[in-house]
C-alpha cells in the first residue's frame, strides 16, 4: 500500500497547477480518491467532523442492491436460451456460462463507452468525475435485451450520457433518467432490434417446435383485441417447450424471457430490500409506483370494457418491468421528485400511467420506461407545488 | 404555561471523551482574548484602548460602528499586551495578559426591589455600557442585538444537544439567583414572553424549573432540538420584519451578577471533552481564556485539533489560542489528515454515520461513544438530493432549497423559504450527513449576510 501511495504521491504534481498534465487533474483525482480516501480535513470553521458516507459508497450500495437482479439475469438468459432451443435439462453452469457470455460484453462496452465520456467531459469541463455512472453503466445493460448488438448499446450509451446527461451540466443537473434515456434512444432509433422477439437469446441454434417469442405484454395486449381472456392466455402459453412460464408464479420468479435483469419481481424485491435498508433509495417512491399501478389496474377492472383492463390488477405488478422501474429507475435522486412530500405523487403517477400506457396504447407495451421518463419531466412542476405550499405555510403565518 | 414538543429528526452525534461531573480549579491561565470576529453583524469594530495600557474586567476594549453604545469590554483586569490585525487592518483580537487577581471596574449595584423600579433605558444602558449585551443575539441572522428594538420575545435555550456538549446543570449549579435577576431583567427588554426551553429527558436543574416569570417550554428530541432555532421555530416562528432575542444561561447569570453585584463577571465553567483528553472534564475561568493550561500534561497524543466550541460548530484553534466569547467547551479531537486505502467502501463499526449504506454499521450500536477525527471521509462532489437533510432537520424548512436559493443569490427565494428562521447551527447537521460534502454552515451565513445588507 504504501508503495502505491509514494507513487501516487510521486506523479501528483504533474497533475496539480502547472504541472505538465494539469488539465488531467480530475481524471488523476478520479483514479487517486478510489484508490485512496483523500487525506484532505475538515476547514477551521464550521463542522469539524464529518459522516463516513461519500458519493462513491453510496453508489456502490446501490450496485450491490442490483447484483441479484444481475446474476439471476445472467442465469436466466442461458435458461430461457436452453428452453428455446429445446435442451431443457442443461446444467446450471452451462446456463449460467451462456448468460455470463452473452451479458458481460454488454457490461464492459456501457462501462467502457459511459466512463470514457465522462472523463472526457470532465476533462474539458473541469470539474471532478461524479461516481454517478457507475451506476448507470450497470442499469443500461440490465436494461437490454439479451441480444442486443454491441454497437448499439454503445450508440445508446454515449447518446444517453451526452444528451441525456451532459448537455444539461452532468451529474445531478439532468433531468431525464440516463439509463432509461438509453433505452428510450434504442426503443424509437431501432425498434426492431428491441421490440418482438428479441428477449431471448437463441444464437446460431434452431428453435423448439411451438417455440415463440411473445411477452406477457403482447399476449395480453392481443387477448384485448381477440376478445379472450387474458390470465387463460397466459398460463397456457408455452405448452409443450415451457410449460406454464407465465403462470403468476413463474412471473413473479422472473423465469421468463425479457430484458436481461429486469424479470424478475422477486429479485427487484431484494434489491428494494437492500435500497430501504440502507436508505439508498428513496422507499416511498418505490412503494406508490406499486400501489399507483395497482390501483389503476383495480380502476380498470371496475371500468372493464375489453380483456386487458379485465386482466387481474396484480399481474400488473409482475408483469413487464414495473418492478424493475419501480426500484431501480424511478428512485434516481437526481431525477426523481426531490420533496418527501412530492415523491409520493411522482411515484403513484408512474405506477397508474405505466398502467394506463400498457392498456391503452399497443404501440408502446411496455409502460413503465415511458411513465417513468414523463414523470421525470414533470417531477419539478410536482416539487413546485410542494415548495410553494411550504412558501405560503410561512406568508400566511406571517400575515395572521 | 410551557408547551412540550416533541422532536423526532435529528441525530445526536455520540462521541467518546463526555466530561465527568467534576468542577476543578487550576491556576488561572496567563493571557485572554477577545475576538471581534465571535460577534456576527459587527461592522467595523474599533479598539478604545492600546497596547500597555492597564485594563479592569468591564473596561471597555472595542466598539463597533454599528452600534457604537455596545460596549466589547474586558473580560479580566491587566495590561493589554497585543491588538492584533489581518488583512486591510481588519481587527482580529486584543489580548490581555492578566492580573494574578481580578480586579473589576464599579457598576451601579441593586437589590432587587431597586430592579423593579428602573427603566427600561437605564437597563439597557447598564447592561451596554459593562460588556454583558454582546451576550444578546437577534434573529433572524444572528447577529448582537440591536439596543434600540424591542424584540417579540427572548428565547434561551437551558440544554445542549450538540457533540460533548456540557452538562448545564453542572455548568449553572447554585446560580438560581442570578438566573432569576437576569430573567427578570430580561422581561422588561421585551413586549412578550422569555422563554426557558429545557429537554424532557433531562433532569432539570432547579435553575430552570425554579424561575419565576418566564415561560419553561419541554422539548424532547435528538440533535438539534438544543438549537435555540429550532425552538423558536416550534414555539414561535420567526416572520418576515419581526425580531426576536437569544441568550444563553450564562448570559441571563451574567446579567444577574451586573445587577446584584455591580460588575462584570465572566467567569465561566468550561468543559474539556474529546476522546484525546486524558481527564475530560470541568475547569473554572473566564471568557476568552487561553487553553494552554486546560491541555498541558491533559492530551493523548499530540497530533489533535483542538476545538473552541463543540465539534460540528466551533472553530479549530491553536493548542494556545483562546476560547471563543460564546463558547463554554473546548473539544480535542484525533486530526484526519490520513489517506485511507479504498477508504470510500470499507467497511467499519467504528466509523459513525447517520447513514446505513454498505459498510457502515454504526446505526447498530447508536449508543456506543465514538472515536471521529477530522476527515472529511470523502471529496467534495455535485449535489445528489438523497432527501437526507431533511431527515436531519427538525423544522418546516426545506434545506435543499433553500441552498440552492443562496447558491443562486435568489434575495427573494430565500426569504420564501425561511432563511430568517435559521443560522449555521440550526443545520450543521446537513453539513455533517451530507453525501457531497458542502460547506453547508458557510453557505447559510453567506446566505444571511446577502439577506441582511439586501
Amino acid at each position: 500500500m504504501e508503495f502505491i501511495k509514494n507513487q501516487i504521491e510521486k506523479i501528483k504534481p504533474n497533475f496539480e497547477k502547472g504541472g505538465k498534465w494539469e488539465k488531467h487533474y480530475y481524471s488523476f483525482e478520479a483514479l487517486e480518491t478510489f484508490l485512496f480516501a483523500p487525506a484532505t480535513t475538515n476547514g477551521i470553521k464550521g463542522a469539524q467532523i464529518r459522516d463516513a458516507i461519500d458519493l462513491k459508497r453510496l453508489m456502490m450500495t446501490v450496485i450491490i442492491s442490483l447484483v441479484p437482479c444481475l446474476l439471476f439475469g445472467m442465469w436466466n438468459v442461458g435458461h430461457q436460451h436452453f428452453l428455446a432451443i429445446g435442451q431443457a435439462g442443461a446444467s446450471f453452469i452451462d446456463k449460467f456460462w451462456v448468460g455470463v457470455v452473452q451479458v458481460m460484453p454488454i457490461v464492459v462496452v456501457s462501462y467502457g463507452v459511459g466512463l470514457g465520456i465522462e472523463f472526457v467531459f470532465a476533462t474539458f469541463r473541469r470539474h471532478p468525475v461524479n461516481e454517478g455512472f457507475l451506476v448507470t453503466g450497470i442499469l443500461i445493460p440490465l436494461v437490454m435485451p439479451p441480444d442486443i448488438p454491441l454497437w448499439q448499446v454503445a450508440i445508446a450509451t454515449a447518446f444517453a450520457v451526452i444528451i441525456g446527461k451532459e448537455a444539461f451540466g452532468g451529474t445531478g443537473m439532468n433531468v431525464l433518467n440516463v439509463a432509461l434515456t438509453a433505452r428510450a434512444f434504442l426503443y424509437f432509433a431501432y425498434p426492431t432490434d428491441i421490440s418482438g422477439s428479441v428477449w431471448t437469446y437463441i444464437g446460431d441454434a434452431k428453435t423448439v417446435a411451438g417455440y415463440s417469442g411473445a411477452t406477457p405484454l403482447s399476449i395480453a395486449s392481443d387477448a384485448a383485441t381477440a376478445g379472450t381472456n387474458v390470465v387463460s392466455q397466459l398460463s397456457s402459453f408455452g405448452a409443450g417447450w415451457n410449460e406454464g412460464v407465465f403462470s403468476f408464479a413463474n412471473m413473479f420468479m422472473g423465469i421468463m424471457p425479457g430484458s436481461i435483469g429486469e424479470t424478475s419481481t422477486l429479485m427487484c424485491l431484494i434489491g428494494a430490500a437492500i435500497l430501504i435498508g440502507t436508505g439508498a433509495g428513496s422507499w416511498k417512491i418505490i412503494a406508490s409506483v406499486f400501489v399507483g399501478a395497482y390501483a389503476m389496474g383495480l380502476f380498470l377492472n371496475l371500468v372493464g370494457g375489453n380483456a386487458f383492463m379485465e386482466m387481474p390488477a396484480h399481474y400488473h405488478l409482475v408483469i413487464g418491468s414495473l418492478a424493475f422501474g419501480a426500484v431501480f429507475m424511478a428512485t434516481d435522486p437526481v431525477s426523481a421528485s426531490q420533496t418527501e412530500t412530492g415523491k409520493w405523487f411522482y411515484g403513484a403517477l408512474i405506477g397508474m400511467f405505466t398502467v394506463l400506457i400498457r392498456v391503452f396504447n399497443p404501440a408502446y407495451p411496455e409502460g413503465i420506461m415511458l411513465a417513468i421518463l414523463l414523470m421525470n419531466v414533470f417531477a419539478p412542476l410536482i416539487d413546485y407545488f410542494v415548495v410553494s405550499a411550504n412558501k405560503k405555510r410561512r406568508l400566511q403565518r406571517a400575515t395572521v | 404555561m410551557g408547551k412540550f414538543i416533541r422532536l423526532k429528526k435529528g441525530f445526536t452525534i455520540n462521541l467518546a471523551g463526555k466530561a465527568s461531573p467534576k468542577v476543578v480549579e487550576i491556576e488561572q491561565p496567563e493571557t485572554f482574548v477577545i475576538k471581534p470576529t465571535d460577534f456576527n453583524g459587527t461592522y467595523m469594530p474599533k479598539p478604545v484602548v492600546k497596547e500597555g495600557d492597564t485594563v479592569k474586567a468591564g473596561t471597555p476594549l472595542f466598539r463597533d460602528k454599528k452600534h457604537e453604545n455596545v460596549l466589547y469590554t474586558a473580560p479580566v483586569s491587566g495590561e493589554v499586551v497585543e491588538i492584533k490585525r489581518g488583512e486591510k487592518r481588519k481587527l482580529l483580537e486584543i489580548k490581555i495578559l492578566a492580573d494574578k487577581k481580578v480586579e473589576h471596574e464599579r457598576f451601579e449595584k441593586y437589590s432587587v426591589s431597586e430592579i423593579n423600579n428602573l427603566s427600561v433605558a437605564e437597563l439597557k444602558d447598564q447592561i451596554l455600557k459593562s460588556g454583558v449585551w454582546p451576550n444578546l443575539v437577534q434573529r433572524p441572522f444572528g447577529i448582537v442585538a440591536d439596543p434600540g428594538v424591542t424584540p417579540k420575545a427572548i428565547h434561551i435555550s437551558a440544554f445542549d444537544t450538540h457533540p460533548l456538549a456540557p452538562d448545564y446543570s453542572v455548568l449553572f449549579k447554585g446560580q438560581d439567583q442570578f438566573f432569576q435577576v437576569g430573567v427578570d431583567v430580561l422581561k422588561r427588554l421585551t413586549s412578550g414572553a422569555v422563554h426557558i426551553n429545557t429537554h424532557s429527558a433531562n433532569e432539570i436543574s432547579t435553575v430552570f424549573s425554579q424561575v419565576k416569570g418566564a415561560e419553561v417550554n419541554k422539548f424532547s428530541g435528538p440533535h438539534p432540538v438544543g438549537c435555540v432555532g429550532v425552538q423558536i421555530h416550534h414555539l414561535d416562528p420567526i416572520n418576515k420584519g419581526q425580531i426576536v432575542w437569544t441568550i444563553t444561561p450564562a448570559g441571563v447569570i451574567q446579567i444577574g451578577k451586573l445587577f446584584l453585584n455591580g460588575i462584570y463577571d465572566s467567569s465561566k465553567i468550561v468543559a474539556v471533552v474529546g476522546s484525546e483528553v486524558k481527564t475530560p472534564q470541568y475547569y473554572k475561568t473566564f471568557t476568552g481564556a487561553s487553553v494552554k493550561k486546560f491541555l498541558e500534561n491533559n492530551l493523548k497524543q499530540d497530533h489533535v485539533r483542538v476545538i473552541s466550541g463543540n465539534p460540528l460548530t466551533g472553530s479549530a484553534i491553536d493548542k494556545d489560542g483562546h476560547i471563543g466569547f460564546f463558547d463554554q467547551q473546548l473539544s480535542v479531537l484525533p486530526e484526519g489528515d490520513y489517506a485511507e486505502f479504498i477508504g470510500w467502501i470499507t467497511p467499519g463499526e467504528r466509523k459513525l454515520s447517520f447513514h446505513r449504506a454498505i459498510g457502515l454499521f454504526s446505526f447498530l450500536s447508536p449508543n456506543k461513544e465514538r472515536v471521529v477525527d477530522t476527515n472529511t471521509h470523502g471529496e467534495p462532489r455535485a449535489f445528489v438530493q438523497t432527501g437526507i437533510f431533511e431527515q436531519v432537520t427538525p423544522m418546516d424548512v426545506l434545506p435543499t432549497y433553500l441552498i440552492k436559493s443562496i447558491l443562486a443569490e435568489d434575495i427573494d427565494e430565500m426569504e420564501a423559504l425561511g432563511i430568517y428562521e435559521v443560522i449555521e447551527e440550526d443545520l450543521a447537521l446537513c453539513e455533517f450527513v451530507d453525501v457531497s460534502k458542502h460547506k453547508v454552515q458557510e453557505i447559510i451565513r453567506e446566505g444571511i449576510e446577502l439577506v441582511q445588507h439586501s
